[in-house]
């Protein structure tokens, strides 16, 4: 298969896609180590792109009443409560002494809070898998959906490696973040970035973002938070690289990402030459069900 | 593969409150494995119609060509169906894209199907019959990949019980859809002429338990979820059904028609309980974490180690 059918091989996707003059390639820095999980990014994203409401029913996890990206959540502020080991609680950054440990209490919890959104893949399995053209690479680099063109066959739903798009119930079509194509075009900020008031949701230039995170990490780790790590930020990761990429204070699977995505259509290749060889002994064992028992009359006959 | 046990586990809990990490296709399980299921048998059932034809299988070749168009006909119903809207399916013909399975599904489908249309009509009608040859053999070529690729389909995804056996799930909807077309070929063909049909039976069923166990092997610890819940049941149902449909057509389909017509509705079954199996299977792992989280994470350690 040839490899600029896929929707990006290189890092330029945009470029890969046929855009000759593409703006340099933008993305979200979420740095969850500020999130103070007010969820402004929730409501700004919501009221932008005139979301529908979808579902008023109480999770009981946590503060997360929204559960996971969706249809119609296109940011979604995660809550994770721990039992934290020392048993004291704590916020994840305000702790007067962390080496020290205080004193025991049986409640100790702590809080992780991370505003979570589509990753527009460089690699993007969604739109690799589309068959109606209706996902597309915009200039920007990032992914987005038509829905005046999407038919609702749902197959991007499962391809997504990391849960994100998904179908409206109420009409079937497929519906994701688009990094506010509509801001972007008129040179704004997305929402999203723009309503978070610690600036957790950074949002700019692709190479930028990566710089200024990775001197954040830094930052974190010379301040003794050595729990601080990057997700989804180097372009040779299962996906390309992601164009919204995170600061973590825990495991991936901890904030509900997937500790080590691939692009689905990265196997291709192999599931159409597997599908080829199958279907040629389908044909050939059809075959022999017809010569064997010609060879075994004739064999009887003689 | 063994699972890796010295793996030191990761701190904190492995999920977020236990919620799925990837999404489900949200596709009905009557419609699509449905799909799956009269897809293969169309597909699989054009290659024996041929077989027939040319070996001068007259009655059972023309059966298969009208069960193929019906259960083509049948098939792109429940694709459409299954759309939430139905009335933009013309985009599924907007552009033709090779990394898209449903777009290449698409466009085999709208080849084959005119092809089984033409085979049938020109069959039951005894009109033009060097047309219907042609689109015979034109059914009879496109048919198996009809029958495979959407194996393909289902392995183009996150969906760990279903992208984990890639490489060998194109071998079982191929077994399946042999089992399938047989079965079809047993019931509805005359004894004398039946012969080849057992022969595809006893083959189908060999390869549907030998690819059954390379998906097993291959998915390890992911490999529960053919065996408990829905998909345990229904795979256990077709294993049984094929193995019983494939044994009576080889001992008694060329004695008694009853027999063979019995064998031959226990392949159908087993063939259907082998598509919804794997569907159910696949919807299970997708929404259990720990499918996602667990292998991945061995991908991660066995990385780590490489370039220790
Ligand atoms: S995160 Fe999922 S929906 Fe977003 S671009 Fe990547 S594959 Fe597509
Ligand atoms: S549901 Fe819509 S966007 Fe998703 S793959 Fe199908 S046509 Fe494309």
């Amino acid at each position: 298969m040839r490899d600029d059918l896929y929707s990006g091989t290189g890092q330029d996707p945009a470029r890969d896609a046929g855009h000759t003059n593409a703006p340099p390639r933008v993305g979200f820095f979420t740095d969850t180590s500020v999130c103070i999980g007010c969820k402004a990014c929730e409501v700004a994203c919501k009221e932008w792109n005139a979301i529908p409401e979808d579902g008023l029913t109480l999770t009981g996890m946590s503060y997360d009443n929204t559960g996971g990206l969706g249809a119609s959540t296109w940011r979604h502020v995660a809550f994770v409560e721990q039992p934290t080991p020392s048993g004291r609680t704590m916020l994840p950054l305000v702790e007067p002494d962390r080496a020290a440990g205080g004193p025991a209490e049986a409640t100790g919890m702590r809080w992780l809070m991370s505003s979570d959104v589509c990753k527009h893949c460089t690699h993007a399995a969604c739109l690799d898998v589309c068959p109606t053209g209706s996902l597309f690479r915009t200039e920007f680099g990032t992914v987005v959906v038509q829905e005046d063109i999407c038919n609702g066959c749902g197959v991007c739903v499962p391809a997504c490696p990391y849960g994100v798009i998904e179908q409206r119930p109420t009409d079937g079509r497929a519906f994701k973040c688009t990094m506010c194509y509509d801001r972007l075009g008129a040179g704004q900020e997305p929402a999203c970035a723009k309503a978070c008031p610690t600036e957790s949701i950074q949002f700019g230039p692709l190479d930028e973002l990566r710089e200024r995170a990775a001197l954040r990490v830094e930052q974190l780790h010379d301040a003794g938070v050595t729990e601080a790590r990057l997700y989804g930020h180097e372009p040779d990761n299962g996906v390309g690289g992601d164009g919204a990429f995170f600061l973590l204070l825990d495991e991936p699977e901890v904030y509900g990402l997937p500790p080590d995505p691939v692009v689905t259509t990265r196997d291709l290749p192999a599931m159409w030459r597997h599908a080829g060889i199958a279907a040629l002994s389908l044909a050939g064992s059809a075959a022999l069900s017809f010569v064997l028992p010609a060879l075994t009359r004739r064999k009887a006959r003689r | 593969m063994t699972p890796d046990t010295s793996r030191t586990p990761a701190a904190g809990p492995d999920s977020y409150y236990g919620r799925p990490v990837i999404k489900a296709p949200s596709w009905s399980a009557q419609d699509i494995a449905g799909y799956f299921f009269l897809g293969g048998l169309a597909g699989a059932g054009s290659v024996l119609a041929a077989g027939a034809q040319l070996t001068g299988r007259t009655t059972t070749a023309t059966a298969l060509k009208v069960s193929s168009l019906t259960a083509v006909g049948l098939s792109a119903a429940a694709l459409i169906h299954d759309l939430g809207r139905p009335s933009r399916f013309p985009n599924m013909l907007r552009v033709f894209k090779p990394t898209s399975p449903m777009s290449m599904g698409s466009w085999l489908l709208s080849a084959y199907g005119p092809a089984a249309g033409a085979a049938a009509l020109c069959a039951a009608s005894g009109r033009l019959p060097k047309a219907g040859a042609a689109a015979t053999t034109a059914a009879a070529l496109l048919g198996p990949a009809l029958a495979t690729y959407t194996a393909v389909l289902a392995a183009d995804t996150a969906v760990p019980a279903w992208h984990g056996v890639h490489r060998e799930l194109p071998y079982l909807f191929a077994a399946s859809a042999t089992g399938a077309a047989s079965g079809m070929a047993l019931a509805v063909g005359p004894l004398h002429e039946n012969a080849p049909a057992r022969c595809a039976a006893a083959l189908a069923a060999l390869a549907d338990v030998a690819a059954l166990r390379a998906v097993e092997r291959r998915l390890d610890t992911v490999a529960v979820t053919y065996q408990e819940g829905r998909a345990g049941t229904l795979m256990r149902a077709a294993r049984a059904l094929t193995a019983a449909g494939a044994a009576g057509a080889v001992l008694f389909g060329h004695r008694s028609r009853a027999a063979a017509a019995g064998a031959g509705l226990a392949l159908l079954a087993g063939s259907a309980c082998t598509r919804f199996g794997v569907f159910a299977a696949g919807i299970a792992s997708a929404e259990d974490p720990a499918h996602t989280v667990g292998p991945q994470r061995e991908a991660v350690a066995r990385r780590t180690a490489h370039s220790k």
